[in-house]
């Protein structure tokens, strides 16, 4: 009664269904393994989708009704102290006219849903409720596909696609990506706090349908290399924080006691008064960037999707990249179809794929970011407080002349910290991202 | 053999919440399942099958969604599916409900004569325990309710032997089939649908059934035929547990405690002697 299939995909996350649409879109058998009742039921990702990489796929996603909670129109950045902080927010027209759906939040139980009914559409099988519990291999130790935790779970495939996320005990079990390095990963815990519509579009000053996200960074995350989010669904906001988990280890900061501090802050309240906490969730992202990322591709397999760490953490981009790599990996079987080969020879064009795209390219460009962000924990403590000190000092009215002032704020930068360390810093940060 | 097992996609109720104020449940966001009773029937079904051979046809009644739960159970083994799925079967209670099922069962019998129907003994939703004796009386079949063991069948005589729970202890009886046996989540575990059935399930068809399907009267079919009224639905108040005796660091004190409260209530020891006086 066996059957075998082209390809076996492993996860129907964004990156496992993108390539499911794009190879049961050319008619290639395909077979989808997702380890939830139903996609999206274990997902649990910040959930802002980009509508360049999604269209590469459902061009008409709008049309087919994907569940989009709120188009992004406008994107916040904070730098915060303990008690206050500043603020830097851009909005354009062009993101609700020209470029709509540039971004856009979604729920990803209900989006992932959307996207496998899709892939389903085209042709793909998508079978929940079973867990990849290891590959097959020949004696060359090709991967020929995977066996299940199902009775009679073996599936032959002449490809398997790696796409079952960031917290994969598979890639550590067939050791094709090493167990992550704590400072690789982030830790990140999430609130669905529910509210009116029309309280969130007041509150963001948006109209119905318009969103907002706001990255935060500063004294929130206790001194650790973190950040967090805000973002807006139609009738609930997403407030999220994390922080890298080998400082989570050396501070011993309890996550959701950092979460409700957050909460609390002045900036934050406000926002989320009066809501009601819906949902509660933890999860891990790739954070390793370009260093971390594995080989991703090998005889009989490739890796995509935070699976292979394509995670962008200055830019908090991972959705697009899981996409973007599903459809690459998804483009190069096509082609070692049509040729018979499955070698990692051939599969390699996925590399070259990946590489000639946006998506290593900003992975190199950012490549020394997370090393950054780790040797200058000052980012998180004195420098936004010092920051804060200073704007607040100089907007005090208080009969204080402002030479004065200046020169308080002056002696308490030196004090704290040094001219050239800030000059270092300034500089290792610019090298880090240019 | 021919079995039939009929299947009811219920909210999970583990997750339902009841909205205090104004009494109704919150539905939103529940996902649905099959309920978990149906499950252990469709196990017996299909432990029936494996021994008896023959055919298990899989009944459901309930919205288009509801297919879901009917390849649950083809992905378990079941051979043939039949969705009633109609806007007229909508609002039906437990009269209407087994109406409609026992007219798709007339029909199915048609083809091949039914000689076993599971049901569950009761749904998590309603828990009212009606449908499967329902079944049972329109067909005027042998009825089994509460069943937490089938002890024999005999195919040569048409007989089964069953344990069933009864008040304060349990029964074994026989009866001639055909027959409907509503079951008990003890009877057997369900069984987890292998890779190759779960595929197969995700390709089956799933036979829909509207009224005039199965010839049903439109007086006797969804709200139509059912006289039930739900005129009230509250949460009853929560139950104060007794007083707890931490057993942990020292259980030989820890019982000492809790005889010490037990004996304290004199209706307590007032059983425990007329317990003992028998």
């Amino acid at each position: 009664m066996q059957e075998n299939y082209d390809v076996a995909i492993v996860g129907a996350g964004p990156a496992g269904i993108s390539a499911a649409c794009v190879l049961a879109g050319k008619g290639i058998k395909t077979i989808v393994v997702e380890r939830g009742e139903y996609p999206g039921a274990k997902n649990i990702s910040g959930g802002v989708l980009y509508g360049h990489d999604l269209a590469a796929i459902i061009p008409d996603f709008v049309e087919k009704k994907c569940p989009v909670e709120r188009n992004i129109i406008e994107s916040r950045l904070w730098f915060l102290s303990k008690s206050g902080g500043y603020s830097l927010s851009f909005r354009d027209r062009a993101f609700y006219e020209k470029q709509a759906f540039n971004a856009f939040t979604v729920g990803r139980a209900r989006f992932d849903r959307w996207f496998a009914e899709q892939a389903r559409a085209k042709g793909a099988l998508v079978v929940c409720s079973t867990v990849v519990t290891d590959l097959l291999r020949d004696s060359n130790n090709r991967v020929i596909g995977v066996t299940t935790d199902r009775p009679e779970g073996d599936l032959k495939a002449r490809v398997v696609v790696l796409a079952d996320g960031i917290n994969s005990p598979l890639a550590a079990k067939t050791g094709f990506r090493p167990e992550p390095k704590p400072s690789h990963i982030a830790l990140a815990v999430k609130e669905v706090i529910e509210l009116p519509e029309e309280i969130i579009n007041e509150r963001f000053n948006t109209e119905t349908g318009h969103g907002v996200t706001i990255e935060i960074i500063g004294e929130i995350t206790q001194g650790m290399d973190g950040i967090a989010v805000i973002y807006t669904n139609k009738n609930s906001l997403s407030v999220c924080i994390g922080a890298n988990l080998s400082d989570f280890m050396e501070s011993k900061v309890k996550p959701y006691e950092m979460l409700e501090e957050f909460k609390q802050h002045p900036l934050v309240a406000p926002l989320i008064k009066d809501g009601q906490a819906k949902e509660y969730m933890a999860h891990w992202i790739a954070e390793g960037g370009y260093e971390a990322i594995p080989q991703l591709c090998g005889d009989g397999y490739l890796i995509a999707g935070d699976s292979g760490m394509l995670f962008n953490a200055l830019h908090r981009e991972g959705s697009n990249m899981a996409m973007t790599s599903g459809r690459f990996a998804a483009e190069t079987i096509a082609e070692a179809l049509d040729k018979g080969d499955f070698s990692r020879k051939t599969l390699a064009g996925y590399v070259a794929r990946l590489q000639n795209s946006y998506v290593i390219k900003d992975l190199k460009k950012y490549r020394r970011f997370n090393a950054f962000r780790l040797q200058h924990h000052e980012l998180f403590t004195t420098l936004p407080r010092l920051g804060s000190f200073a704007a607040q000092q100089m907007l005090t009215v208080d009969g204080v002349p402002k030479k004065e002032k200046q020169k308080a704020i002056c002696k308490k930068f030196r004090k704290e910290i040094s001219w050239g360390s800030l000059i270092r810093l300034l500089w290792t940060g610019w090298r880090s991202v240019k | 053999m021919h079995f039939i097992c009929c299947i009811k996609q219920v909210p999970d109720t583990s997750k339902v919440k009841i909205d205090p104020e104004t009494n109704t449940l919150i539905r939103s966001g529940v996902e649905s399942i099959a309920n978990p009773y149906d499950m252990v029937a469709l196990e017996a079904a299909l432990t029936l099958k494996d021994t008896c051979g023959g055919k298990l046809t899989v009944l459901s009644m309930g919205p288009p969604q509801a297919e879901q739960v009917l390849r649950e159970a083809i992905s378990c083994g079941a051979d043939e599916a039949i969705l009633l799925s109609d806007r007229a079967f909508a609002g039906a209670d437990t009269l209407a409900t087994s109406y409609a099922l026992t007219r798709a069962i007339e029909k199915l019998a048609q083809k091949t004569p039914v000689d076993i129907v599971c049901c569950g003994k009761q749904a998590i939703d309603g828990d009212t325990a009606q449908v499967g004796p329902g079944i049972a009386t329109r067909l005027g079949y042998t009825q089994f309710t509460y069943v937490t063991e089938i002890k024999e069948i005999d195919t040569v005589n048409a007989r089964i032997t069953v344990k069933r729970k009864v008040e304060g202890g349990s029964e074994i009886i026989r009866g001639p089939l055909p027959c409907v046996l509503t079951v008990e989540l003890e009877l057997a575990k369900p069984r987890r649908a292998s890779l190759p059935r779960l595929i197969h399930s995700l390709k089956s068809e799933i036979g829909v059934w509207n009224a005039e399907a199965i010839h049903g009267d439109n007086q006797k079919l969804g709200l139509k035929g059912s006289p039930t009224w739900v005129k009230k639905i509250f949460s009853p108040p929560f139950k104060e547990g007794g007083p707890r005796f931490d057993a942990r660091e020292n259980p030989r004190q820890a019982v000492e405690d809790c005889l010490k409260t037990l004996l304290a209530d004199e209706t307590f020891a007032f059983h425990l002697l007329k317990q003992w006086g028998q």
